[in-house]
């Protein structure tokens, strides 16, 4: 196994639905965590990637406002960017800075605040998520997107509106568990599938929350990671791809070809397979995704994500653990700290730190963030 | 400009294609062809992503067949849609292997669709001067 590139240190704020703070303060607050995590000082961070989706921001070049406020000048910083997976996309690109030499302690910060913008403000981008010239001038939206998918799998595989739901009811029993989800009531399988309809067959409870958050991952080189902590926890497998922005024009749309790609090169550098993945954080915006995510990395054969989550085959004594953490659907989606808390929880599993959500004797672990309707996918492999 | 006029809600004037817009209103629905490597675009682009040759596209009417795959009735709406809920989104295939994206015509309810049912695509005039495509059923 590769030990050149190391995770150190994790934190996240709570996801919320209305933080009640500046975009700066969110930040130093995932950023104070994730160093006491590892016990390092400001100083010992030679660069910072800060990643968003752009469109929800007031301020321009947030990564100069929140380099600044960290007291990280005259430390490099910039921005990274694929809407949903802009912080792995951020970890992907500290890979690299540590990997080339540039660089050997790097923090990659993501964060959203959607409460920035009114609801008729989110409203308006929404629509324009899709192709601008032919494809949202139909009133396309992200619910809709994969909603198509859902239908189509539907039709293709004969998975049902229940195991739909199912994946949902899973979320929220571990989102009742995690402190920093923003659901913390357990719902039931009549809950979701009489919750109101958005974009059929997906209702409100197949569609995760929008919310406010930050995540931050301190990544390190070997020879760094070795001084910092005694558990660094390993990129042992990275993976990246990308398919058509026009939802018509998607590879395939029974499942998402990104994700195929990448798990692909992910599985392939850290020499692993689908049935060695101890626990694993997918990327479910919406309840649909969960299950194609399944089939996709593997977990399952296409079609079989249904019978997968019907069998409770994803809870924490399932064959493959899924979600641990509430999933986006439990914890909500701040869409630029998503990847970071996706990857600080599976961070937090290979070390043994999971208290009541720990999957037992967790090893290695997979990590899954996808960008709009499966447009950018990055795939993580992590390991003790 | 010119494009504009595509859309309930458009957010592009300027764009080489922009003559799409007066074929919809003579009711003909234009794809382009490379006259190079002979890819159909549809909708239609004035640049080969296949073989990158110069000025290789031109105008050709595309197969107007299409079977629906798959569909979705959304009950909320981007800005500048609120009134139209609910409306049908649908993803539609053609012989030549073109797959659009397009909204069902508003006579059309759920309960009245299949995958796999035949579609064809026809020229909508809107309020304000705009002029938009969906699919309707054949025969219906």
């Amino acid at each position: 196994m590769s030990k050149e590139v190391a995770i150190v240190g994790v934190g996240q704020t709570a996801f919320t639905r209305a933080c009640g703070v500046t975009i700066k303060e969110l930040c130093f607050e995932a950023f104070k965590e994730a160093l006491e995590d590892c016990n390092l000082e400001p100083k010992d961070i030679d660069e910072s990637i800060i990643c968003s989706a752009p469109e929800y921001d007031k301020q321009r070049s947030p990564a100069g406002a929140i380099n600044e406020y960290l007291g990280l000048n005259p430390k490099p910083t910039f921005y990274a960017e694929s809407i949903c997976s802009s912080s792995t996309t951020g970890i992907r690109v500290a890979y690299g800075l540590i990997k080339s030499g540039l660089s050997s302690v790097v923090a990659v910060i993501g964060f959203q605040k959607m409460s920035e913008l009114s609801s008729r403000e989110v409203q308006e981008r929404m629509g324009r998520g899709s192709d601008i010239m032919w494809e949202s001038p139909f009133g396309l939206f992200m619910p809709a997107g994969y909603a198509l998918f859902a239908r189509n799998h539907m039709k293709t595989y004969g998975t049902t509106e229940e195991q739909l739901a199912k994946v949902k009811v899973k979320s929220s029993k571990y989102a009742f568990l995690n402190p920093k989800a923003i659901y913390q009531r357990e719902v039931t399988l009549e809950d979701v599938l009489n919750s109101r309809v958005i974009a059929s067959p997906l209702k409100m409870y197949d569609c995760c929350a929008n919310a406010d958050g930050a995540s931050c991952v301190i990544v390190a080189s070997a020879e760094k990671a070795k001084k910092i902590t005694d558990t660094p926890i390993w990129i042992a497998g990275i993976g990246s791809a990308s398919d058509a922005l026009s939802i018509a024009k998607k590879t395939n749309l029974t499942g998402l070809t990104c994700t195929v790609e990448a798990a692909r090169q992910a599985y392939a550098m850290a020499k692993v397979e689908p049935k060695d993945i101890d626990v694993a954080e997918v990327h479910d915006c919406f309840t649909i995704a969960e299950i194609m995510a399944y089939e996709n990395l593997g977990f399952c054969k296409p079609g079989e994500g249904g019978k997968l989550i019907e069998e409770g085959q994803t809870y924490i004594d399932g064959k493959i653990p899924v979600n641990i953490d509430g999933g986006l659907l439990g914890k909500g989606h701040p869409i630029g700290a998503t990847g970071g808390s996706q990857v600080r929880t599976i961070v937090q599993q290979l070390r043994g730190e999971a208290g009541k959500l720990q999957v037992k004797g967790a090893e290695i672990g997979l990590v899954h963030n996808v960008g709009g309707v499966g447009l950018y996918a990055n795939v993580l492999i992590l390991r003790r | 400009m010119g494009f504009e006029r595509f859309g309930k809600v458009s957010y592009v004037s300027e764009t080489k294609v922009k003559d799409f817009v007066n074929y919809l209103e003579q009711g003909k629905i234009m794809g382009t062809q490379c006259r190079i490597c002979k890819k159909i675009y549809f909708p239609p682009q004035m640049d080969c992503n296949n073989c990158y040759s110069k000025d290789s596209m031109v105008w050709r009417e595309i197969v107007n067949e299409w079977t629906l795959i798959t569909y979705t009735t959304a009950h909320f709406a981007p800005t500048g849609f609120e009134d139209d809920i609910p409306y049908i989104l649908a993803i539609a295939e053609s012989p030549e292997g073109i797959r659009l994206f397009a909204r069902l015509s508003k006579d059309v309810s759920e309960d009245q669709l299949k995958p796999g049912m035949k579609l064809k695509l026809v020229p909508v005039r809107l309020p304000n001067d705009k002029i938009s495509y969906e699919f309707k059923p054949i025969g219906g």
